[in-house]
């Protein structure tokens, strides 16, 4: 890549009568908005015969479309509106907010794979995302042409990739199977592969997902020292997490995205705090009006409750206690649903998770859901420390998720006597407690 | 892409991605080529015969061709071995249909790249025209051997050939660029394209010649492309009948219209790419 600093013609757009501090940053965001439209269509919408129906249907909508922009069954969304932030050359900016707020949208629209409806986005150097590990890995070709064609996707040149194969291969720990396809990998060779290519990109920005993030929980870990590497190499990262302690101990700056706007940005700590503060707020809200949920809908969750160990509803439980989470739910078109696996997930004071509550972890026979019945989920010796955990809770019914619902509720725990001795560890070590023994033998 | 350069900069404007795009193109031409290998590599991968199968489909739609047009329909071969004038008319038909049909289904088998990392997707049409220009070339080489064993010794007006490859080529990116984009916002070209590739055979003049026509009906039947392109083949390597201009220069049009419009057609749908795939 020769050096093309200048765009002159660029520099002329007339959107950008105001450059301000561009020349220090890294990537400037002015005006950033994405629309999405959702078609409300059965699933034939997007065939042929939806082009001859609406074209014989046209001059009707034409007639609707001066009171809707959008046509029938079309609804916009916007994922992003009008966002603007700076960052600065080697900052690690961690990106919090809800489930569905933006982050995601804002992260494909860095890495320019999907285009701004509005706005502008400039930055200096390359972009690449941990995001792409193994992307375009092709299951037939080998470790070794594998490396090739994955570097090559992701943006390097062949001289480049020559250089560094070496290091690549060392790095990947495959050396032995580098001729042979990578469908015959172990899921953990496949994985070291790919991560040892995006780990030798070098790009001037990194975009980590790790909501998205797949993989097991080693290649995770792989992924945030991978990142922690970066930041203190001076490299600018933006960081999308839903784990605050990740967020807290790597970012230098936070920013809390809200229904596609910016709401916050500044210190870590603050914003994380803000973001609580949001999930704490969005649990008052009562379930059945929740419209930020995933899923088929084929039974949508409409009421959470904590119950003491007499099944009353109560506001605040206390640890040891034997308590149970009450589900109330719609079905939406049948009578009684099959083969339906439930969960309620807890997080702690940062966000990260502490524990779930898996109906077929705990009994190998899927739960059956008459309508009008309320799913209970009991919890003997409530095992927390004093604070407020939010739960997430979904509902699948064989292998499609029908209704999911981030931070459902909150648990407000004090605490309360869990050993039986009248104290407890103290809050600084840790969140929950563990029934244990102790001896000298 | 050393430290030592100045890190470029990117601009994205919201409506205006089309500006560099030619740029991005260039840059990206090492990933075209990648494609195009990795696709030569992965296409004859776990098969017994390998690239031989580059042979043995031309050798047997060949055979039956033959059967079915010159001994069954007894058709005219105007003075040459049949076999041979099937086999023209089969390089450029075949590479027609396998470029279109494995380009059109190119970007919905690579949504798992679209949907994750940025580059011209107009790379992932192009590079599938690559395999089947490799099997017409080897498919050249078979016609060599059969002018060898037939002993015809092929015309001046061979030296053409390489423009009506050329148009071929055109042709069939024209065609697969829309056919590719299309395919995205309607799945029904999965049902259509088989249903055309295997249409277009009898329909284009490949098991016969196109002066079968009857005289009053030619120019309809040049409305299809591959006409020209066909009947181009043949002039160049049998040099039997004179070419028919009005065919030709359907063809030279419709391979520049298929071009422009398809190009346009897939800017249009790649601003949204990753959205509906």
């Amino acid at each position: 890549m020769s050096s093309k600093t200048s765009h002159a013609p660029d520099r002329a757009d007339p959107g950008l009568a105001n450059p301000g501090p561009v020349n220090d940053a890294a990537i400037t965001v002015e005006n950033l908005s994405k629309r999405y439209e959702i078609h409300h269509q059965r699933a034939s919408g997007e065939g042929l015969r939806h082009v001859f129906e609406s074209a014989i249907r046209a001059p009707i909508r034409w007639l609707r479309s001066r009171r809707n922009a959008l046509g029938p069954g079309n609804e916009a969304f916007w994922a992003l509106r009008d966002v603007s932030f700076a960052v600065a050359q080697g900052e690690a900016v961690g990106i919090v907010g809800r489930n569905g707020a933006g982050k995601s949208t804002l992260l494909k629209l860095l890495s320019r794979i999907t285009e701004p409806t509005t706005g502008q986005i400039r930055y200096r150097g390359r972009v690449s995302s941990l995001l792409e590990v193994g992307t375009g890995f092709h299951p037939e070709l080998t470790g070794r042409e594998n490396i090739f064609l994955n570097a090559a996707i992701l943006g390097m040149r062949r001289r480049a990739i020559l250089r560094r194969f070496d290091e690549i291969v060392a790095f990947s720990e495959v050396e032995r199977f580098l001729d042979t396809p990578v469908k015959r990998y172990s899921s953990g060779m496949y994985v070291r592969l790919a991560f040892a290519v995006a780990a030798h990109l070098e790009p001037e920005i990194l975009l980590v997902d790790e909501v998205l993030a797949v993989g097991d929980a080693a290649f995770q870990q792989k992924c945030l020292g991978k990142m922690g590497s970066v930041v203190s190499e001076g490299r600018t990262v933006l960081f999308v997490s839903h784990n605050m302690a990740a967020v807290s101990a790597l970012c230098t700056r936070g920013l809390l995205i809200e229904a596609g706007r910016v709401v916050q940005s500044g210190p870590p700590q603050v914003v994380i705090e803000g973001y609580l503060a949001t999930i704490r707020a969005n649990a008052h809200r009562p379930l059945a009006e929740r419209t930020d949920r995933e899923g088929g809908g084929r039974i949508r969750f409409t009421r959470v409750s904590v119950l003491n160990d007499r099944l009353e509803p109560v506001d605040t439980v206390a640890s040891g206690q034997d308590i149970a989470i009450a589900l109330e739910y719609d079905l939406r078109d049948a009578h009684t649903l099959q083969n339906a696996a439930v969960q309620i997930k807890f997080f702690g004071a940062l966000g990260q998770p502490l524990f779930a509550c898996l109906s077929t972890s705990w009994s190998r026979e899927s739960l059956t859901l008459p309508s009008g019945a309320r799913i209970l989920c009991h919890i003997p010796r409530l095992p927390l420390l004093q604070g407020v955990y939010a739960y997430t809770i979904w509902c699948m019914l064989g292998n499609t998720l029908e209704d999911f619902v981030a931070n459902a509720g909150n648990l407000s725990v004090v605490d309360g006597d869990f050993f039986g001795t009248g104290t407890l560890p103290p809050k600084t070590v840790g969140e929950v407690l563990l029934t244990h023994s102790w001896s000298v033998r | 892409m050393d430290n030592i350069t100045e890190p470029e900069e990117t601009l994205i404007v919201a409506g205006r991605a089309g500006r560099r795009y030619l740029r991005d193109l260039w840059q990206y031409r090492e990933l075209f080529l990648f494609l195009a290998w990795r696709d030569l590599l992965v296409r004859y991968k776990q098969t017994v015969v390998g690239v031989a199968w580059a042979l043995i489909r031309p050798l047997l739609t060949m055979l039956v061709l033959t059967f079915v047009f010159s001994r069954l329909g007894n058709m005219p071969s105007g003075g040459v071995p049949y076999p041979l004038l099937v086999l023209c008319g089969m390089l450029p038909w075949q590479f027609f249909a396998g470029a279109v049909s494995d380009s059109g289904y190119s970007l919905l088998s690579s949504s798992g790249l679209i949907s994750k990392v940025y580059f011209p997707r107009l790379v992932i049409p192009a590079g599938t025209l690559v395999p089947s220009l490799v099997d017409l070339l080897i498919s050249l080489l078979f016609l060599l051997g059969l002018l060898i064993w037939y002993r015809f010794v092929p015309s001046a007006n061979i030296f053409f050939l390489p423009l009506f490859l050329l148009l071929a080529v055109a042709t069939s990116f024209g065609a697969g660029v829309w056919v590719s984009a299309a395919m995205v916002n309607y799945r029904d070209f999965r049902f259509i394209v088989p249903f055309v590739v295997q249409f277009g055979l009898y329909i284009s003049p490949v098991g016969f010649l196109s002066s079968v026509v009857p005289e009053r009906l030619r120019l309809l039947y040049s409305l299809n492309p591959l006409v020209g392109v066909i009947d181009g083949f043949r002039w160049c390597i049998l040099g039997q009948d004179a070419l028919y201009p009005p065919a030709l220069a359907i063809s030279v049009t419709a391979s520049l219209a298929l071009i422009f419009t398809g190009i346009w057609y897939f800017r249009r749908t790649e601003r949204t790419l990753a959205d509906v795939i």
